[in-house]
């Protein structure tokens, strides 16, 4: 077999268990869209359009485009951690796993190859609800796509890193608190990063979440001017986010095979 | 002789300063069932996960099939089964779908894999848990779904680490049997214990373990006879009067044991022992006149029971 077949195995096995485990993950990936849409894209965004708003595009338009990367982010984060405990930790399925030809290395991948499929799944689903709602043609809600599971698997790649690190799941939701949560909140996701202080700019700047939400405007959204985005260049932040999942697959299968294989 | 399913030389794991696995040597053949015996941090462990390669070795030689598990490790994980100390099943997936991402894993096809279920899960007695959920099984029978996992791939060699620990003895006579079945058919088994009985009643040849080194090396009957004389008699004493006895006690058998709560008395004639004994005026409160095992064995190698 080779590495991708192998890989294949692995998330083959993901798959069988989404089918029993699938209605857990509904509230996260499809209500919590809806209700951010209507409450902060057509309830907050008709008093922004309507007020003092230099938008170029309809506030609706910009948040659903953020909002696209920032789910990308939630539901790759979440990718990355519980399970990941789950599997070397609480039901230490993957030291099972590693008695047969398969490797860590084949975890962490076939892991990548089932959260690339379910985040293209999820984003798919958002994608269809933002048309719904009129937040966005279906071009630009398409094109939103692929940027955004690229920030969702750099985030799956380096929590699982950072994940297997730890020594039991107490740090898992610090984390979320600590680093998921302001990144959702500060990363342009519903304002532009230019309405931050001035000093928490360049911040901005080295954060993830911002390259993807930046990629998401640049890439998917006609008409965007330097209201919405950065004068950054679209390479910068695709750059960034591929950098960040290289290392993150990198590190995660190193300390994956330090801590399964001792 | 054929060569030699697993041979080790002068295997050693580290971790650290610690030597977990200090040095040993062994050679396991087809067909047979082998034995680790020895008290928790013995080293038994460290040396299964290396022949599963799923530890790497610090230094030594170890050959399972001929190869070598640190090039070859996924040709070796092909032809093994393992049963590890602690059950890992996919609490997410059933009965059966936790055979089936195994025989996957093993590149088998869904129509390789689906006879080999039914097979397995009447094997393991499983048959009408199929389709449940593993979270509510009992341990004895999550315990034979890793050993039927264990089989998915029709394994030249099963490596069993512990696989009754923790279970009660209706449950535990209920595994020996299935393996007992597998030895039967011819299955190569490595086994690892801290019970004597389960080394002594599935194991062909064994070697005790302690402190990272094997320490003896036999057939259960072998070692009995070597390390043990014949016979045993075990001694309780009513509050206060073992140590007054134990005084008195020297001579009158080959060999004597005290141990917390009794004391034990080796010997080739036990009339012969209990007369002298009587002679001594020894009064324990009770008598029990046993067959030497292989605790005995295992005490008098390391001078401590197995399990603390």
């Amino acid at each position: 077999m080779t590495t991708l077949s192998r890989s294949l195995r692995y998330a083959e096995s993901e798959v069988i268990a989404y089918r029993r485990t699938w209605r857990g993950t509904v509230i996260t990936s499809f209500v919590n869209p809806i209700l951010f849409l209507a409450a902060m894209g057509a309830g907050l965004g008709s008093l922004v359009d309507d007020g003092t708003g230099n938008l170029a595009i309809p506030y609706l338009a910009f948040v659903a485009s953020g909002l696209m990367a920032a789910t990308a982010m939630q539901n790759g984060a979440g990718d990355g951690s519980f399970p990941v405990m789950a599997g070397v930790l609480w039901r230490k399925n993957f030291h099972g796993t590693i008695t047969t030809p398969l490797g860590p290395e084949d975890i962490i991948w076939g892991r990548l190859i089932w959260g690339l499929a379910r985040l293209t799944f999820v984003l798919g689903v958002f994608a269809v609800i933002a048309v719904l709602f009129g937040a966005m043609d279906l071009a630009p809600a398409l094109l939103s796509i692929p940027p955004s599971v690229l920030t969702g698997i750099a985030f799956t790649a380096c929590i699982t890193a950072w994940t297997l690190t730890q020594e039991d799941g107490r740090s898992l939701s610090t984390l979320f608190r600590f680093l998921i949560v302001p990144l959702f909140l500060f990363s342009g996701t519903f304002f532009p990063i230019s309405q931050l202080p001035g000093f928490l700019e360049p911040v901005a700047y080295v954060t993830p979440l911002f390259h993807g939400v930046e990629a998401v405007r640049k890439i998917a959204l006609p008409g965007v001017d330097e209201t919405i985005v950065t004068s950054l260049p679209l390479w910068v932040h695709i750059g960034y986010l591929v950098v960040m999942a290289t290392i993150g697959v990198y590190l995660s299968i190193r300390v994956l095979d330090r801590r399964i294989r001792p | 002789m054929t060569q030699p399913l697993v041979e080790a030389r002068d295997l050693t794991k580290k971790f650290g300063d610690f030597v977990a696995v200090d040095a040993i040597d062994f050679e396991i053949h087809k067909g047979e069932s082998f034995g680790f015996l020895g008290p928790n941090g013995a080293g038994k462990t460290s040396t299964m996960k290396m022949i599963t390669t799923v530890s790497p070795i610090t230094d030594g030689h170890l050959r399972v099939f001929g190869n070598d598990p640190t090039v070859d490790g996924r040709s070796i994980r092909q032809r093994i089964g393992v049963v590890p100390q602690e059950d890992n099943l996919d609490l997410e997936l059933t009965v059966a779908e936790n055979l089936y991402i195994y025989g996957r894993y093993h590149d088998m096809t869904r129509s390789e894999i689906e006879p080999k279920i039914d097979e397995l899960l009447e094997f393991a007695q499983l048959a009408e848990r199929r389709d449940s959920k593993v979270e509510p099984l009992s341990g004895g029978m999550k315990r034979r779904l890793i050993i039927a996992r264990a089989l998915i791939n029709e394994p030249d060699l099963i490596i069993l680490d512990e696989p009754t620990t923790g279970l009660d003895p209706q449950a535990r006579h209920l595994l020996w049997d299935r393996l007992y079945r597998l030895k039967r058919e011819g299955a190569t088994l490595i086994i690892t214990t801290h019970y004597m009985d389960e080394a002594e009643q599935l194991c062909d040849r064994l070697v005790v373990m302690d402190n990272g080194k094997i320490v003896a090396e036999g057939s259960p009957r072998q070692l009995i006879s070597e390390y043990a004389p014949r016979e045993v008699v075990e001694l309780r004493f009513q509050d206060g009067q073992k140590d007054e006895a134990v005084l008195k006690i020297d001579g009158v058998a080959n060999r004597s044991e005290v141990l917390a709560d009794r004391v034990l008395l080796y010997t080739d004639d036990a009339d012969q022992t209990q007369r002298a004994m009587h002679e001594r005026g020894i009064q324990p409160e009770q008598v029990l006149v046993r067959r030497s095992t292989l605790e005995d064995v295992f005490l008098r190698l390391t001078g401590r029971g197995l399990v603390d």
